[in-house]
């Protein structure tokens, strides 16, 4: 690969997601230089993953495609995947990066073809499903997959099946030979747009996440909705593949909660909200949901989509945070206990699938990051001291689509300040 | 009434949860709490009380003082710590619930005859009386606290329980004489009636 020149006019993006990508493009379209750097194979991030938005219900795949189709014909942006930032210096104006480029094993000569997944028999756990299906060891991440080429996942290289998709390949783009690279750059602004990741539901001990197959994430219940998840639309519950009617939300899983995390993930209630108009999508009157919840904090304009889901008759809300989940070993049906605080009534509440409304952790939690970097207590991005970094999209708050967008535009315009106010300052 | 009763009805009026927040111990958590609920569903004597945690923490901010002082499920409190594990807020709630308790019977408003309090005073007059706690005589007095012919019943239902600790010796029948006693009995009692006059004074019992 030929290493991407940068100056300190470049502007450095981290993360490859919504945030990232607007980010990037801002500033690109500018006329700015930018390098976008992303750790997974492809751009989008985890709002790829995501069935539909709230509140027009519409699929992310077009504003990834009209973001996907900027990126295209910009050439001012140099798109790096499977990158990781290991080091930052310096300080406004003039930071020395380091990246780590993994080996995706194929090169620019990809046709997407997919001879080499048809090569090649082992399987790994499916990371855009959230390991909830398989996928082949020589794959292509999503459908939307920018840019459209194919992985070799690791554990097929050096074997017989790394050799059969090498061989199987007409245009020659495997190199199963391609090393790790380490890559020094010079840029003048970092935009740190490194996301969220769903809060470790296991940590939950009460709701047995770990130990009951019929809870899962909110993050899942997207992949099981979306025509392209594992169950191709339809809501059936992982124990035993039954169609899942009677669904239990369990709102503020992780968040608002001195144990885990401290914040409200602000997203989660309309997240939920959405989500229970999907089980309407699927089987209508027949499809039941029960939201448990603390108070709902639909946030800021959307108390009319909140209105509305009240209004459905499918959908009911107790106001009370679930103390703990206990299954039912003759069907594999979960026991939901608690008391309510809308009367003080205690229930002992059965369903048939419970999805957690996880909370959202910041992506960097656990990563040595520069020491010029300022965090929020819940290691939230809130700028750099000075003054030439900035946290965009969910890195700097939970955040939804909308919002993440506005904070990544916002970001992209203060970097730009950094490399102007720089450039004049050399001239001068 | 009892005067310690009509003084806090008195300065703190219609004002309960300011009178809690100064009064009972950890009091100032209780506006923390949101109604979220976990306390009362994590309890393992939950359905067995009439006021879960979160409901007497509702009835406290909203002045249900007679209530809330005469109820008896801040007895029924086990110290299993389920509730300040598990609360999203991390409110100390095991420690209002006895600090609930502990100002109901300074006040003279907790129910009579509950179990649980007549256990802690029994044992309480036990502990002052040597510094030492006198297990033979305790039991006997919880034995008999309902009377001279279910004291002989409950007795005859725990012989075989008492005739193995004596095998084991964990129980010596001697105690009944008198027992074992600290080296300063009289100095105990001293630190005891100081420590008390401090807590009424601070507390405004005094």
């Amino acid at each position: 690969m030929t290493t991407p020149i940068a100056t300190q006019q470049t502007i450095l993006v981290v993360g490859g997601g919504i945030a990232g990508m607007t980010a990037a493009l801002e500033a690109a379209e500018c006329g700015k230089q930018v390098i976008l750097v992303e750790k997974t194979p492809s751009l989008g991030g985890r709002t790829a993953q995501l069935y539909r938005y709230f509140p027009k219900m519409c699929h992310p795949t077009c504003g990834l495609e009209i973001n996907l189709k900027r990126i295209k014909g910009n050439p001012n942006v140099r798109v790096l995947t499977m990158t990781e930032v290991v080091g930052v210096s310096g300080s406004r104006g003039d930071y020395r990066v380091t990246l780590k480029v993994k080996p995706r094993y194929v090169t620019e000569a990809c046709t997407a073809c997919g001879d080499c997944a048809r090569a090649v028999s082992s399987e790994i756990p499916n990371p855009f499903n959230y390991g909830l299906d398989k996928v082949k060891a020589a794959y292509l991440p999503h459908a939307m997959a920018y840019p459209l080429r194919y992985v070799i996942d690791a554990s097929i290289v050096g074997t017989p099946e790394g050799e059969a998709a090498k061989a199987a390949c007409k245009v020659g783009a495997i190199d199963l030979e391609m090393p790790e690279e380490t890559l020094e750059l010079s840029v003048g602004s970092v935009i740190w747009a490194t996301g969220w990741r769903p809060y470790d539901a296991a940590k939950i001990q009460p709701y047995g996440y770990d130990r009951f197959k019929n809870v899962i994430t909110s993050v899942e219940f997207e992949r099981l909705a979306d025509p392209h998840g594992p169950t191709g639309g339809k809501l059936l519950r992982p124990s035993d593949g039954k169609e899942a009617k009677n669904i239990a939300f369990i709102q503020c899983a992780g968040s608002r909660d001195e144990n885990h995390l401290r914040h409200c993930s602000r997203i989660c209630c309309m997240a939920t909200l959405k989500q229970t108009q999907y089980v309407r999508e699927v089987y209508g009157d027949e499809g039941k949901s029960t939201v448990y919840y603390i108070d709902i904090r639909a946030i800021d304009r959307f108390e009319d989509f909140y209105q509305n889901v009240q209004k459905d008759p499918n959908v009911r809300f107790v106001k009370s945070k679930v103390a703990r989940i206990a299954e039912n070993e003759s069907n594999g049906n979960l026991i939901l206990h608690g008391v309510d605080t809308e009367g003080y009534h205690r229930y002992a509440n059965e369903h048939d699938l419970v999805v957690l409304a996880v909370g959202m952790e910041p992506e960097i939690v656990g990563i040595p990051l520069p020491a010029d970097l300022v965090l929020d207590t819940s290691h939230f991005i809130e700028g750099s001291r000075t003054g030439g970094m900035f946290g965009a999209g969910a890195a700097s708050s939970p955040l939804d689509v909308n919002r993440a967008v506005q904070s990544a535009t916002a970001a992209s315009l203060r970097a730009i300040q950094v490399i102007h106010r720089s450039a004049t300052t050399e001239a001068a | 009434m009892t005067t310690a009763n009509q003084q806090a009805l008195a300065k703190y009026k219609n004002d309960f949860l300011k009178e809690v927040e100064a009064n009972v111990e950890e009091g100032h958590w209780v506006r923390m709490c949101m109604q979220c609920g976990v306390c009362a569903g994590s309890c393992p004597l939950g359905p067995h009380w009439e006021h879960s945690p979160q409901k007497i923490f509702m009835m406290i901010r909203a002045g249900k003082r007679e209530e809330v002082l005469t109820s008896d499920s801040m007895w029924m409190c086990t110290s299993c710590y389920n509730c300040i594990v598990r609360c999203p807020r991390k409110l100390p709630i095991t420690h209002i619930m006895h600090g609930l308790a502990n100002y109901a019977h300074r006040l003279g408003l907790a129910p009579k005859g509950q179990p649980t309090r007549e256990i802690a005073k029994l044992f309480w007059n036990n502990l002052i009386k040597t510094g030492r706690v006198n297990e033979l005589k305790f039991s006997l007095a919880m034995y008999f606290k309902d009377g001279f012919s279910q004291g002989v019943k409950n007795a005859l239902a725990m012989q075989s329980i008492g005739l193995g600790l004596m095998k084991a010796k964990r129980l010596n029948p001697f105690e009944i004489l008198g027992g074992h006693r600290c080296k300063d009995a009289a100095g105990i009692q001293k630190m005891i009636a100081k420590a008390r006059e401090i807590e009424d004074r601070k507390k405004g019992f005094a």
